[in-house]
């Protein structure tokens, strides 16, 4: 289950979208989201499907990597559609036992999993061709015009980037003391709902223990070597836009353009 | 120049109790007076509980004492406004490899220090070289820290404290989670760097094997500093180490077993080749 | 025969890009009641070894046979196993999550379902074996010393009354005073309790003063299995993977190499100390 999950894995490789500024990366994602949930009419999806598949080829991050992310939601998914399909009211075309399906129903439904599937499948490109690091300070630098409303932009990109070390260290973690555990007898497998929740105190207790000592831990080496907020500090690479990412806002600008116009004049 | 000098520096943990109030109090350093000379490697021992590591933490100024006073580098711990120069001569390398690096990628762990010290870009960028050259860890520039040996992860640190440029270096307990070969790497890149680029060193450990290679040792029991001197010196007192409990190289510890069986052995015996040596000589002095 | 290892492997990914042989063809027989050490640098794959001991990694193929039966057979229970075969992890005390010591000692007895009598009993038991008194029963494990609290993790093991214990690197971050009081108490209880102890470690010196037979692991394969004085034998092959004899028998090789007559298995102090004497009246 867990190896199934492709958003917020990163996807070595030499691309243009690789290379790209992480704020550009990040916008570009915003507004194709935005775009998925602005459009309403078939053609427009064909527009979003032919930029999605032009990016994902130009990525060179292989197709069956991104869907695999997919599987993830897929209850999701099916729930979504689910709701759509039988609770939309309007012209019913079909009708099982008490529930009835709208023609209106159907739509909704089809673009409600189109919206879905497109929408993970952005993000993900954005994940996979986007270091952690990149994404972290992507986020501190481009949302920065949030610090004039005090919201703590440099904190919480630098958490981030902490909680990003840290994971993978938790993990190894978890599964070395379940195996402590298992060695005294311990059972995470057996028992109802509420035996197996009374089961992980023995792995959660110490596991809280030690991400307390490692944040102490850490906190004094960060202040040792002289961290003091995001005051006055200097970036060993810091974010500069080039060329390729001034033209890539541009690109954004005429997709949305496209999309309007399509939206506007083509009657399908 | 001395680069610390501690006078009667006194420190004492307070627990309170659930109201607030003073329900027992530790006094774990306890009147000690230190003398570092710049460009020394001083080793402190002493095992846990001695108090070496409250001290440690005092030259980063991460704990400011109770009583007395420490000097880093002629400046008063106390003062807050030094607070910032103090963590930059003397830089901390801490026990745990995993807890003490930040970055995700080890270049960038070991510009973390410059960059909280607002050094420019460009000079951050040549830091980071020669200090990851300076460890040995250059060709992993660009790795995740979570892939590396506990010694290599160490070595990082090591480049992430040297890239601040400190005048002084305290390492508390840098090997005692690491395997004999992480041990042998991290103990043989401190030592470079003392030897090299001039660095104070200041080595806190329980492994005596470590502590061959010093200026200076000093052993600390209960908050107090009971034995100062150079590695011969100490360990030509392996009755004292003992009555301590702490740890003699065996070879050390071998030629005290020896004398007392009356071989004329000279006290303070600390490599193999020494012992070997006054062997074959007490051996040709018999016959 | 308590434990019998057959031509083990254990693969780690299998069938992906971090395809990585961890263990390969592993033949070992450890009898009842013998005091053993394991060396072998990080990686070596003695710490995956010992987890296949107790079920807690299956193996990828070959049989591990405990007491005459397959663990791998046919409703064998494997937590059965467990309790037979004590593991204690490196840092145990990072397992440590009861309100007190106590508790947490009867951790291991409760899950093998035994009565309240039974499992405050053993858990007594357990914590006076590693020289912890009533004094410290109702302590919260977490505010005691590095030592106690492995202490503590260790009789947690001990109350599930294993006949095998299985520590790795025990002595891991502990002073030199700590450490010795871990190797004392399990020292006591092979004497005592006779039960087969087998001793992880990265250092030879610790385990030469202890154990009677020394497993070298390399690469995850046996690299040497022999009593300490053979294994020390070939300190040159040691070196080669990495690892070093005790100073102790550099000494008499060298002066061997002077032309001395010297015995030169020794591997403890007081042996260095006789050898030599000898050799020089």
């Amino acid at each position: 289950m867990m190896k199934d999950i492709t958003l917020g894995q990163y996807y070595p490789a030499d691309s243009v979208i690789h290379k790209l500024d992480p704020r550009v990366k990040l916008v570009g994602t915003m507004v194709f989201i935005v775009s998925l949930f602005a459009f309403r009419s078939i053609s427009c999806y064909i527009l979003a499907t032919a930029v999605l598949v032009v990016i994902i080829k130009i990525s060179r991050v292989p197709f069956q990597f991104i869907v695999r992310g997919l599987k993830a939601i897929f209850i999701l998914m099916m729930i979504t559609v689910a709701f759509n399909l039988f609770l939309t009211p309007g012209t019913p075309v079909f009708r099982i036992w008490k529930l009835t399906i709208t023609a209106e129903g159907v739509e909704t439904a089809a673009f409600m999993a189109i919206r879905l599937v497109y929408l993970i499948i952005g993000s993900s490109v954005m994940t996979l061709t986007t270091t952690p690091n990149d994404l972290t300070d992507g986020m501190e630098k481009g949302l920065g015009f949030l610090k004039r409303v005090h919201v703590p932009v440099h904190e919480i990109s630098m958490i981030m980037s902490i909680a990003l070390r840290f994971i993978p260290i938790l993990m190894e973690e978890t599964d070395k003391i379940q195996k402590a555990q298992m060695a005294r007898g311990a059972d995470f497998e057996s028992g109802n709902l509420i035996q197996k929740a009374k089961n992980l105190i023995p792995l959660l207790v110490p596991l809280f223990v030690s991400a307390f000592r490692r944040a102490n831990d850490l906190a004094m080496a960060m202040e040792a070597r002289g961290y003091h907020g995001g005051e006055g500090r200097t970036k060993m690479r810091p974010l500069e836009y080039k060329n390729r990412d001034k033209c890539a806002y541009l690109l954004m600008a005429v997709y949305l353009l496209a999309g309007g116009l399509v939206n506007y004049f083509v009657r399908f | 120049m001395k680069i610390v000098k501690a006078e009667n520096l006194e420190y004492e943990y307070v627990k309170l109790d659930e109201d607030g109030k003073v329900e027992s109090t530790l006094k774990a350093v306890d009147g000690v007076n230190l003398d570092v000379e710049a460009g020394d490697f001083i080793a402190i021992l002493g095992h846990n509980g001695s108090g070496k590591s409250t001290l440690a933490k005092h030259i980063n100024a991460i704990l400011v004492p109770t009583e007395g006073t420490l000097y880093v580098d002629g400046k008063d711990t106390k003062d807050p406004d030094k607070l910032w120069e103090i963590r930059q001569t003397a830089g901390m390398v801490f026990q745990n490899p995993d807890n003490q690096i930040i970055g995700t990628i080890v270049d960038e762990d070991v510009a973390f220090g410059p960059e909280n010290m607002g050094v420019p870009k460009e000079e951050i960028w040549r830091r980071v070289e020669k200090s990851l050259k300076s460890v040995g860890m250059w060709e992993y520039r660009s790795h995740s820290p979570n892939k590396l040996s506990g010694g290599q992860k160490q070595r990082v640190a090591i480049a992430g404290v040297v890239a601040m440029q400190p005048k002084c270096i305290v390492l508390d307990e840098p090997t005692a989670m690491l395997d004999p070969n992480g041990r042998r790497e991290v103990i043989r890149t401190v030592m470079e760097l003392n030897r090299q680029e001039k660095v104070t060193v200041i080595l806190i450990t329980h492994y005596m094997e470590e502590v061959i290679y010093a200026d200076k040792v000093i052993v600390m029991d209960e908050g107090k500093v009971v034995m100062q001197g150079t590695p011969r010196e100490i360990f030509s007192q392996v009755e004292k180490l003992k009555s301590l409990r702490l740890d003699v190289p065996q070879v050390t510890l071998l030629a005290h077993e020896l004398r007392k069986s009356g071989l004329d052995l000279p006290e303070g015996i600390l490599s193999i080749e020494e012992l070997t040596a006054a062997l074959e000589q007490c051996r040709a002095g018999k016959a | 025969m308590a434990i019998k290892i057959e031509r083990l492997n254990y693969i780690y990914s299998e069938g992906t890009a971090f395809r990585k042989q961890a263990l390969k063809d592993i033949n070992l027989e450890i009898p009842d009641g013998q005091f053993i050490g394991m060396i072998g640098h990080t990686g070596s794959g003695k710490s995956t070894l010992i987890q296949h001991l107790n079920g807690l990694i299956r193996a990828t193929s070959g049989t591990i046979y405990y007491n005459g039966e397959n663990i791998y057979g046919e409703g064998y229970s494997m937590k059965e196993l467990r309790s037979r075969v004590g593991l204690v992890f490196q840092y145990p005390e990072h397992q440590l999550f009861e309100i007190d010591v106590f508790h947490d000692v009867c951790f291991g007895p409760k899950n093998l379902g035994l009565c309240q009598e039974e499992i405050e009993e053993r858990a007594r038991e357990a914590l006076d074996q590693v020289g912890l008194d009533s004094s410290y029963y109702r302590k919260s494990p977490f505010e005691l010393s590095g030592g106690q609290k492995r202490r503590v993790a260790i009789a947690g093991i001990l109350a599930m009354h294993p006949q095998v214990l299985i520590l790795d690197e025990p002595t891991a971050g502990l002073d030199p005073r700590g450490r010795d009081e871990i190797l004392d108490q399990v020292a006591k209880l092979h004497r005592e309790q006779n039960i087969t102890v087998i001793l992880v470690s990265h250092s030879m010196e610790d385990v030469a003063n202890y154990v009677e037979r020394i497993i070298v692991m390399n690469k995850g394969q046996v690299f040497l299995d022999d009593t300490p004085s053979r294994v020390f034998a070939h300190y040159k092959e040691l070196e080669g993977v990495g690892l070093a004899a005790p100073q102790v028998t550099y000494v008499t090789q060298t002066l061997k190499s002077q032309g001395w007559d010297i015995d030169t298995s020794v591997t403890t102090i007081e042996e260095a100390k006789q050898a030599i004497l000898r050799a020089m009246s």
